[in-house]
């Protein structure tokens, strides 16, 4: 990893390293329910203990994404969302929040429809963090990549269980910010993990990187986020939450009160953990 | 008359050393897929490349086209739809004549035995108008592979013999429920089953998208249709021909057909996209011939319907073949070089040539195919008797009588 200011995602691994606490980071899609709402459950995220927030970009074919996640989109499909609500929903929560780290998670074509240059340009000024596209291994990073180091933007990649020590190597040398670990084969939000297996596979990471290392898919619960927090530097949550989201959209305003319960447990299950 | 001219210096020669070694076609093709299904891209790349060259497997390969098949295709004299249309003579590629009716089975045919190789139980795959789901279910049954095909829940509807057929075949069709509900779909979904069940699964795509490697070896196993086309245009009129004409959606018959004649400078060839309602109307699935934008989508870079905000966008067409809002990455790249002339044909033209060549040869086209008939059908009088065109005539129609039937208001 080449020399950068150090930006808001490692300043913010460091003092949890200081801390001996595990990062807790819900993913929640921009703009569902409804636009006006995203800025709000950033806030009460932040409140619950979240460290990290991942903010989904909807998509019209979200390849990796089971049935919660899918219809997240397409509820802020619906209602019109693009990226440039989302660069304005940061934009805003970065008023009164300056210090928490926003990554931004989804698929590579909305991102290269604006361009490339213009996007990474517009994430930055809205003060996004990192950028984790998830149709973009490293290989194919080449454009986008330099566009967002240039700006000190965290190129975040992910590893799953079927990578090999060789593309691992490639990972670890091209990630930024934390390393996503796919804790199992599958989409978003359809499978329990299995902590000894995803034990197993962090193990070989940590001699490879001191990128902190993250665990995301199938993280349900305080119990799992526990598990979880046993082996690794982060936990990664999302169709837990999306599922509270899902099941409220006729009275949004008992979403923010449904996400800090999900994720206070989480917080609470983690920080029994700390070192 | 030309003879059997050999141009030593080709515009074009440097199109079959493609796609480099990370998959790419120019700016096109690529990999772009989530982590998990990195390595199982890897592991099929390798499979491939040792077999490819490999004479046990191609005596294979060819051994199952020959009498499982039944190639070589004809090539076919429309002898009497060309003296109609007063121009070029028109030969038609009889992929038709295909066991399960269409040059799909090709394709299937080598990756079922890609997948043999691997050690694999069970294979899916996604499927628009059901040909590649019914040739997927057909090497399945033959090889006692387990088989899921997944299939757009509009497509599912208008074309319920192929569905029935594939169940007949023992595989078990899924109607994709999510988004439009179409080709691009059904490749969401099977994608998604694939990243679950990697372990055990082989994915079957059907046309020449998809990450790599398998842009490349659809083209590969396709290709097979233009050697013989080349072969049979020197035996039947003894010349290369002048023009080729294929239908493009995802563009697997058209590369058939083009590869093996895409460094014949002389050769001029049409892709035929959907055109739909038409062009102007933005209700069509011609994203090469209506100036889309370039995009990302199912593992690779080539051009795509998508809106302003990058959201993919719908498609139309009375085909649901074509009915797909991207196209392979190698035809991108030839459109960029001008290789290739990407048009589109509309619906009203499509039937049009559906009818005419069913009435006129005896010979009743699928819609896809109708496409690229509909286009000969212009190109024919703007060039000479003693001018050839070879068009693919991709599938048989049989699985369009209902479609074509409701629309003459005929209920069975």
């Amino acid at each position: 990893m080449t020399a950068q200011t150090m930006n808001r995602i490692d300043q913010c691994f460091a003092n949890l390293k200081s801390q001996g606490r595990r990062a807790l980071i819900p993913f929640i899609t921009a703009g569902d329910p409804g636009p006006e709402y995203t800025v709000g459950f950033m806030h009460a995220l932040v409140e619950a203990g979240a460290d990290v927030l991942e903010l989904g970009v909807p998509f019209s074919d979200p390849m990796a994404d089971g049935p919660v996640i899918q219809k997240a989109c397409e509820r802020a499909l619906k209602r019109g969302v693009r990226l440039s609500h989302l660069f304005e929903m940061v934009h805003e929560f970065r008023q009164t929040d300056t210090d928490t780290p926003v990554v931004l998670m989804g698929y590579l074509n909305p991102m290269e429809r604006i361009g490339l240059e213009a996007f990474t340009e517009q994430a930055a000024a809205a003060g996004i963090d990192g950028v984790l596209a998830v149709d973009m291994p490293p290989e194919e990073a080449e454009e986008l990549g330099p566009l967002l180091e240039s700006r000190g933007l965290a190129s975040i990649f992910l590893v799953a269980p079927t990578t090999s020590e060789e593309r691992a190597a490639t990972i670890c040398a091209h990630g930024q910010g934390y390393l996503y670990y796919v804790s199992l084969k599958g989409v978003t939000g359809t499978a329990t993990l299995d902590a000894a297996d995803v034990s197993a596979h962090l193990a070989p990471l940590r001699g490879m990187t001191d990128l902190p290392l993250c665990v995301g898919f199938g993280i349900r619960d305080g119990a799992s986020a526990a598990e979880v927090g046993k082996v690794a530097d982060g936990v990664i949550v999302g169709s837990a939450l999306v599922s509270r989201i899902a099941a409220n959209t006729e009275t949004p305003e008992a979403i923010p009160g449904e996400l800090k319960a999900v994720l206070g447990e989480m917080r609470q299950a983690l920080d029994a953990l700390s070192d | 008359m030309a003879t059997c001219e050999v141009s030593f210096v080709s515009k074009f020669s440097d199109l079959t050393r493609l796609p480099d070694a990370r998959g790419h076609f120019g700016p096109y093709g690529g990999r772009f897929v989530s982590e998990t299904l990195s390595f199982a891209l890897d592991e099929l790349e390798k499979t491939y490349l040792s077999l490819r060259d490999d004479p046990d497997f191609q005596a294979e390969f060819d051994y199952d086209l020959a009498h499982y098949v039944g190639r070589p295709s004809p090539l076919y004299h429309a002898e009497r739809w060309s003296k109609r249309l007063g121009g070029a003579q028109i030969w038609l590629k009889r992929e038709d004549l295909n066991h399960t009716g269409a040059h799909k089975v090709n394709n299937t045919i080598g990756q079922a035995l890609l997948a043999k190789k691997s050690g694999k139980p069970r294979v899916i795959a996604e499927t628009g108008a059901g040909q590649h789901g019914v040739a997927t279910a057909t090497v399945a049954a033959r090889l006692g592979l387990e088989c899921d095909v997944y299939m757009g829940a509009a497509d599912v509807q208008r074309q319920k013999l192929n569905v029935y057929r594939m169940r007949l075949l023992g595989a078990n069709v899924i109607p994709v429920t999510s988004g439009t509900q179409t080709l691009k779909d059904a490749m969401n979904e099977a994608l998604r089953d694939w990243v679950t069940n990697v372990d055990n699964t082989f994915y079957i795509i059907g046309t020449v998208a998809g990450p790599h490697p398998y842009p490349m070896l659809v083209r590969d196993f396709n290709a097979v249709v233009g050697r013989e086309a080349r072969r049979q245009s020197f035996e039947e009129f003894g010349a290369l021909p002048d023009a080729l004409v294929a239908c493009v959606g995802g563009g697997s018959n058209a590369m058939g057909l083009f590869y093996p004649f895409v460094e014949d400078d002389d050769v001029v060839m049409y892709g035929v996209e959907a055109g739909g309602d038409g062009v102007e109307t933005g209700r069509h699935a011609a994203p090469l011939s209506s100036g889309a934008p370039r995009g990302v989508l199912h593992g690779n870079r080539t051009y795509l319907m998508s809106d302003e905000g990058g959201q993919v966008s719908d498609t139309h067409s009375i085909s649901a073949g074509l009915d797909y809002p991207g196209v392979g990455p190698e035809h991108a790249l030839w459109k960029d070089l001008g290789r290739v002339n990407y048009v589109a044909a509309n619906d009203t033209q499509v039937l049009e040539a559906f009818r005419e060549l069913t009435h006129v040869e005896g010979i009743m086209p699928a819609l896809e195919s109708a496409h690229a008939l509909a286009y000969a059908k212009t190109l024919a009088p703007t060039l000479r008797p003693d001018q050839n065109i070879v068009v693919n005539l991709s599938g048989r129609g049989d699985k369009d009588i209902m479609t074509v039937a409701n629309l003459d208001g005929i209920e069975f």
